[in-house]
C-alpha cells in the first residue's frame, strides 16, 4: 500500500495553504493512502508510444482581437465581495516582518 | 407536478393561452410544496416575477419573446446568476453575489426562459451524492431515505420533482447522468466545449461541461440548442451541428450499429439494472439495430485514470479561494501566509480538501510523471480505442452506475466506495464524447433505472435521436 507519511501529509498541507486539525491530519493519512494506491494501478499499464492527452477537441491557440470590451461590471459589486476593504483597496494581513 | 413538453409551453405563452407569470407561478408554488426534499438552495422570486412580466409584455406588443418563452428552469448552484448567492454549496463561497453571470444563464434568458431558483450539489460538485453539500442533504425523491446521485442531485431532485420543466447540471465524472439515472429523469452531458463554462465555477477544467435535466430527449434538445456553440468568453467552446439540435427527430433504427459495452456488464453491476439494459437492447434490435458486444479493454482503468486528473486540476482551479477578493476569510490570522491556510482549512469542507490533497501530490515534484503525466497518457490509450469502437458501430450503450439510488450515509465513510460510483460516467469525459442517461425501468424497490448512450465527439445530434427512439421503444 502507498502509504503516505504523517510528514507526506504536513508537506501536503502547507503546499495547499490548508490548516487541519490534529483528527483531520488522521484521518487524511489514511483515506489519502487507499485512494492513492488504487489509482498506482496505472502505473503498470504499458503507454510505450503514447503522448499524454492535456485538450481533448484538438483546438489550438483560439485567437480574438485585443480590445476593450464594457461588460457593464460594477466595481462597487466586485468590491462588494471582499471580507476587507479600506479606501476602496482590498485589505490584507501583513507578508513580512 | 406534471410539465407539458417544452414546446407546448411556449406554444401556450406565444399564443396567450398561459402566461409566464402563470408558468413561474405554477414553478414557484411547486418549490414552496416540497421543500421536504430539500433540493433547493435559493428561490429568485421577485427576479424571476420581473422576467416573467417582460416576457408577457413582449407577447402582449407583438414580439418574438423567444423560443423558450416563459419556461422557468432551476440552475445548480455553480452557475453565476445576478441577483442570487451564488455558493457551489460551499460555505467559503457562501454569501457570494456574482457580478457577472455565466454565458449559459445569458443565452437562456435571451431566449424567454426564467431561473426561478438554484439547486442543491456535493460542494464544488464533488460527490455522486449530494451528501457532500456544506448546507444539507437532498433527498431522492421516489425514496426519501436515498440519495438523489451527484453532483447535480438537486437539478436532478427538482425535475422529478417537477420544480420546474428543465434544470443545469455540470458533468465533471457523471454528475448529470447518475442523478439523472437515480432521479428517473434525463440528462445530457454534450461533447466537451459545446457548452460554454464562462461564469460557472471550474472543478476540472479539461473534463468539466454543462448539459440540461429534463423530462425527455427532446426537451434536452431545445435547452441545448439555446446554450450550445462558442463563445469568446470560453477558448475552449466549439461550433453547434449547423442544423442546431431542437429539430431532432427519433432515429430509424434500421441497419444503426449499437455497441453494448462488455465491461460495463460484468462484476460488481446490479443483476436487476443489467437485466433493465438487456432488455431495452433486445427491444432495439426488434426494430431493426444491429447490436454487437463491444470491448475497451482500458475502461475498468477510467476511473483511477480520473481520481488522477481531476484531483490535479481541482487544486488547481481552488487554490483561487484563498479569502482575498471573495469568499470566507478567517479573522484570527496573524499573518498573511496564516490568512490563507485559515481561511482554506476552515471555509473548505471534508471532500474539497481531500481532492486539493491529493491534486498537490499527483502533481508535486518528484510524483508528476508516476501519477499525472502516465493519467494523461493512459488517457490517450482510452481515447484511441473509443475511436477504434466508433469505426465498428455508431453508438454505445450501457447502464449508467453499478447501482439504483443508494441510502443516505451509506458509501459516506468510505470516499473510494463513493469514487466507484462514477466507474461507468468518466470514460466519456476524458474521451469528450457526448454521453447521456435516459430512465429505462424501475427495479424491484421501484427506484429508477438509467441507461446510458454515447456518441462519437460532435454527434451530439445523432446521440439525441437515438434517445428518441429509444424513448418510443419503452413507452
Amino acid at each position: 500500500m502507498a502509504e503516505l507519511s504523517r510528514e507526506d501529509v504536513l508537506k501536503l498541507v502547507r503546499l495547499a495553504r490548508l490548516e487541519l486539525s490534529e483528527a483531520e491530519i488522521e484521518e487524511y493519512q489514511s483515506e489519502l493512502s487507499q485512494i492513492l494506491d488504487y489509482v498506482k494501478q496505472l502505473q503498470q499499464v504499458d503507454t510505450a508510444g503514447l503522448q499524454p492527452t492535456n485538450q481533448v477537441t484538438g483546438l489550438i491557440n483560439i485567437m480574438r482581437e485585443d480590445e476593450i470590451k464594457d461588460y457593464g461590471y460594477d466595481a462597487r459589486k466586485l468590491l462588494d465581495n471582499v471580507a476587507q476593504t479600506e479606501a476602496d483597496q482590498i485589505k490584507v494581513k501583513r507578508m513580512v516582518e | 407536478m406534471i410539465w407539458e413538453p417544452i414546446d407546448d409551453l411556449v406554444k401556450s405563452v406565444k399564443t396567450g393561452r398561459t402566461s409566464a407569470v402563470e408558468l413561474v407561478n405554477r414553478s414557484l408554488k411547486a418549490i414552496a410544496d416540497n421543500q421536504e426534499y430539500q433540493a433547493i438552495i435559493s428561490v429568485l422570486k421577485d427576479n424571476a416575477m420581473a422576467r416573467a412580466k417582460l416576457v408577457d409584455q413582449a407577447v402582449a406588443n407583438g414580439e418574438d419573446p423567444g423560443v423558450l418563452a416563459g419556461i422557468p428552469f432551476i440552475a445548480k448552484d455553480n452557475f453565476l446568476v445576478y441577483g442570487s448567492d451564488t455558493t457551489a454549496a460551499s460555505n467559503i463561497l457562501k454569501g457570494f453575489v456574482p457580478p457577472y453571470q455565466a454565458s449559459a444563464i445569458n443565452r437562456l434568458e435571451a431566449a424567454g426562459a426564467i431561473c426561478v431558483a438554484k439547486a442543491n450539489l456535493d460542494a464544488f460538485a464533488h460527490g455522486a451524492s449530494t451528501e457532500n453539500s456544506d448546507f444539507f442533504v437532498t433527498k431522492n425523491p421516489h425514496d426519501k431515505s436515498r440519495v438523489p446521485g451527484g453532483s447535480s442531485g438537486g437539478s436532478a431532485a427538482a425535475v422529478a420533482l417537477g420544480l420546474a420543466p428543465f434544470a443545469l447540471g455540470t458533468d465533471t465524472g457523471g454528475s448529470i447522468r447518475q442523478p439523472a439515472s437515480f432521479c428517473g429523469v434525463f440528462g445530457l452531458k454534450p461533447t466537451y466545449g459545446l457548452v460554454s463554462r464562462s461564469g460557472v465555477v471550474a472543478m476540472g477544467s479539461s473534463l468539466d461541461c454543462i448539459g440540461p435535466l429534463t423530462r425527455s430527449a427532446k426537451d434536452a434538445a431545445i435547452v441545448l440548442d439555446v446554450m450550445s456553440g462558442r463563445d469568446e468568453l470560453d477558448s475552449t467552446t466549439i461550433d453547434k451541428n449547423a442544423a442546431g439540435y431542437s429539430g431532432v427527430k427519433a432515429l430509424n433504427l434500421k441497419g444503426v450499429r449499437i455497441g453494448l459495452v462488455k465491461e460495463y456488464m460484468g462484476e460488481g453491476v446490479n443483476e436487476e439494472v443489467k437485466a433493465a439494459i438487456k432488455r431495452a437492447v433486445e427491444d432495439l434490435a426488434k426494430r431493426g439495430a444491429i447490436i454487437s458486444d463491444v470491448s475497451l479493454p482500458s475502461l475498468p482503468l477510467a476511473l483511477a485514470c480520473y481520481y488522477i486528473i481531476t484531483p490535479a486540476e481541482v487544486s488547481s482551479n481552488l487554490s483561487r479561494y484563498d479569502g482575498v477578493r471573495y469568499g470566507y476569510r478567517d479573522k484570527q490570522a496573524a499573518d498573511l501566509f496564516e490568512s490563507y491556510t485559515k481561511s482554506r482549512g476552515h471555509g473548505f469542507g471534508k471532500e474539497a480538501k481531500r481532492r486539493i490533497m491529493i491534486g498537490t501530490y499527483v502533481l508535486s515534484s518528484g510524483y508528476y510523471d508516476a501519477y499525472y503525466k502516465k493519467a494523461q497518457t493512459v488517457r490517450t490509450k482510452l481515447i484511441n480505442e473509443f475511436a477504434a469502437a466508433f469505426s465498428s458501430v455508431d453508438y454505445l450503450v450501457g447502464p449508467v452506475a453499478p447501482t439504483t439510488a443508494f441510502k443516505i450515509g451509506e458509501n459516506a465513510q468510505n470516499p473510494l466506495a463513493m469514487y466507484l460510483s462514477d466507474v461507468m460516467t468518466v470514460a466519456a469525459n476524458l474521451a469528450g464524447i457526448p454521453s447521456l442517461s435516459l430512465p429505462l425501468a424501475k427495479d424491484k424497490q421501484n427506484l429508477p433505472i438509467g441507461m446510458q448512450l454515447m456518441a462519437a465527439q460532435k454527434k451530439d445530434y445523432e446521440l439525441l435521436s437515438l434517445a428518441m427512439a429509444v424513448e418510443e421503444t419503452i413507452k
